[in-house]
């Protein structure tokens, strides 16, 4: 009964396709809306910036973009720590050639540029398909490692290879660095992530969202309507790293301000993580891209007060039990819940529209 | 070649011809030489035995195969074969024998997709969606829900295709290709799998394709009892060689035809 669509009229298909058609979608969207950003900016400290908040808006815009290319248009990837180095060294490279340059406009540049990379690397996904293809984006991750470990140029000659942010200011407030307080990296990530959201589920529900889905579900099919295979795969590839780079780049410059390659893009600590992120958030589903960003994000600070503050487990020891966690939850989603959490919600909102009669 | 000069040709004339048409894979010879034409408004029936090379028939009409020689003449050009991509964007559009809808979105989406060779602003545009591209939107929405309308889909709008039982799923399959506005439509065993009412409906809805919007129907089927009743004229393929072409009645007269297909009855 809370969650009912009766007496809801659409009298113009504008308004039933639109983005939230129920309102209490609408409802609960603008409130969480106005307290991400009227609220949280207010109360935000460095702890929770740093573990909590700052974390999810990255991941979720990676995830987004993954979910973009493997469950929208059905292409496994395992690039992502590959195409989100490639958005931090583009933002570094920006940041050091040109330091007038306002650091919104660099990070949707090294978007930009991933999203160019990306469409290299995703020339052979006409050819292969399924594993072999998740093997060829396996090696755009190790190419590109290598490629930033091995180039001095990318990390300009520094001794150590790291690169490091340097300040930059937004609307006089610093939002790199290390003076940048916590409320001003928070607002900056959260205002791409939901403008980019926008965007992404806009392309979803259009033409272009069709065309991927219909590539995903049958190629054959797709391409007698007219669907050009190539062009609709790359397109994905395109946009899906341009979220992924930027992603990449917010990582990097807002995040942790210095980064070596090799440990902070790695297939393990990155490419991993974000496909554990859709799958347990749910492929194909924007709702999903944002649940599986937050539960990854917080499954570990959860895991850690459990198993040491309550429990009082040492540190260690309760780090190897995270990561067995990790992969048993991996196995209990496949095999209980394939769809994700984003499945659970609409279980559970199918649930709220009946309730409290069972039927 | 444009849709435009297809609309013009005039009712009964001519607006599909195969010339000779063979195709190999390798050794496997799937259709030799075979000729016959397709006039405009008409519904015109493909049956032979299973392995007659009946699909591939329209494989080669809507570009996914290209003949091995042989000349497909569409709206009065003579061509080697085309484009799927040209194909669906002149005009031709075709079911499947076994359904090739998009099983993981809605029967609204699948319609939709039918639409996508007609949608014109970029994805730029998609991503901001106000202005043009949301109105390009409604547009086509707009188109899809008269085929919806027509083919009674109302209930099932926002089903995901993968759960709707077979007689539906075939249904919204004609509703894709419907959605296309094709001069041409090609139904490979619409009715295959199906009871006797789903046959009606279908059947039904056929007809009134052929009639309303004057399509031209090219059909794939193998109830007999279908294609003598709905289908205007008739070519048989035999080992992926024409055996007899012609109206029903001479057809079901036919020896050839009904020594390799028909068979006689008892009485």
């Amino acid at each position: 009964m809370i969650y009912k669509e009766t007496g809801q009229y659409k009298s113009s298909y504008k308004s039933d396709h639109a983005i939230f058609p129920l309102i209490q979608d609408k409802v609960l969207f603008s409130t969480l809306m106005l307290i991400a950003f009227l609220v949280v900016p207010f109360f935000i400290n460095s702890y929770w910036e740093k573990a909590i908040l700052v974390p999810f808006l990255i991941f979720s815009l990676a995830a987004i973009g993954l979910n973009i290319l493997t469950g929208y248009c059905g292409q496994v990837s395992l690039g992502t720590g590959g195409f989100m180095a490639v958005g931090a060294f583009s933002t570094y490279k920006i940041m050091t050639s040109f330091p007038d340059l306002n650091i919104m406009i660099i990070v949707l540049i090294s978007g930009v540029i991933t999203a160019a990379v990306g469409i290299v690397f995703g020339l052979p996904s006409l050819r292969i398909k399924g594993f072999y293809l998740a093997v060829a984006t396996l090696a755009a991750q190790f190419f590109l490692v290598w490629l930033f470990n091995k180039v001095p140029w990318f990390y300009n000659y520094s001794a150590t290879g790291q690169i490091t942010v340097s300040e930059r200011l937004m609307f006089g407030i610093p939002v790199t660095g290390a003076t940048a307080p916590p409320y001003a990296t928070y607002l900056f990530c959260l205002v791409l992530v939901v403008l980019l959201g926008f965007a992404a589920k806009n392309m979803i529900r259009s033409k272009i969202g069709r065309s991927w889905m219909a590539i995903r579900d049958m190629d054959i099919a797709a391409e007698i309507i007219g669907v050009p295979p190539l062009k609709t795969k790359l397109s994905a590839f395109a946009v899906s790293s341009f979220f992924i780079g930027v992603s990449g780049a917010l990582y990097f410059a807002i995040f942790l301000g210095a980064i070596e390659v090799t440990e902070s893009f790695d297939i393990m600590t990155m490419s991993f993580p974000v496909l554990f992120m859709i799958i347990i958030g749910g492929l194909g589903s924007m709702l999903g891209s944002f649940l599986g960003a937050g539960f990854i994000v917080t499954l570990p600070i959860g895991l850690k007060f459990i198993m040491v503050d309550l429990i009082g487990l040492s540190a260690v020891t309760a780090k190897h039990f995270e990561i067995s966690i990790w992969g048993l939850l991996m196995i209990v989603f496949l095999i209980v819940e394939p769809h994700g959490l984003a499945r659970l919600w609409s279980i559970t909102k199918e649930k709220l529209r009946r309730w409290p009669f069972p039927y | 070649m444009s849709l435009q000069d297809l609309q013009n040709i005039p009712y009964g004339k001519k607006i599909l011809e195969l010339k000779n048409i063979s195709l190999a894979f390798g050794g496997v010879k799937a259709l030799t030489d075979v000729s016959f034409e397709v006039n405009k408004g008409e519904v015109f029936a493909i049956i032979g035995p299973n392995g007659a090379g009946k699909s591939s028939m329209l494989n080669v009409i809507n570009g996914f195969y290209k003949p091995t020689s042989g000349l497909i003449n569409f709206a009065g050009t003579d061509r080697k074969g085309m484009e799927p991509e040209f194909a669906a964007k002149s005009g031709i559009a075709r079911t499947f024998q076994n359904i090739a809808l998009f099983k993981g979105m809605s029967t609204l989406d699948n319609l939709m997709t039918g639409r996508l060779l007609k949608q014109k602003q970029n994805f730029l545009m998609q991503a901001l969606y106000f202005g043009p591209a949301g109105k390009e939107e409604e547009i086509h929405r707009e188109k899809v829900e008269r085929v919806i309308d027509f083919l009674d889909l109302q209930s099932i709008r926002r089903t995901p295709v993968g759960s709707l039982p077979y007689g539906l799923q075939k249904r919204v399959e004609l509703g894709r290709a419907l959605a296309m506005e094709p001069e041409i439509l090609l139904l490979d065993e619409p009715m295959a799998g199906m009871n006797v009412e789903e046959k009606q409906d279908m059947s039904r809805f056929v007809l009134t394709v052929n009639n309303e919007f004057k399509t031209t129907i090219v059909l794939i089927e193998h109830d007999m009892g279908v294609v003598m009743d709905i289908s205007d004229r008739i070519v048989v393929l035999d080992y992926g060689k024409k055996i007899g072409s012609g109206f029903p009645q001479e057809i079901r007269n036919n020896k050839a035809v009904i020594d390799a297909y028909l068979g006689v009855s008892d009485d």
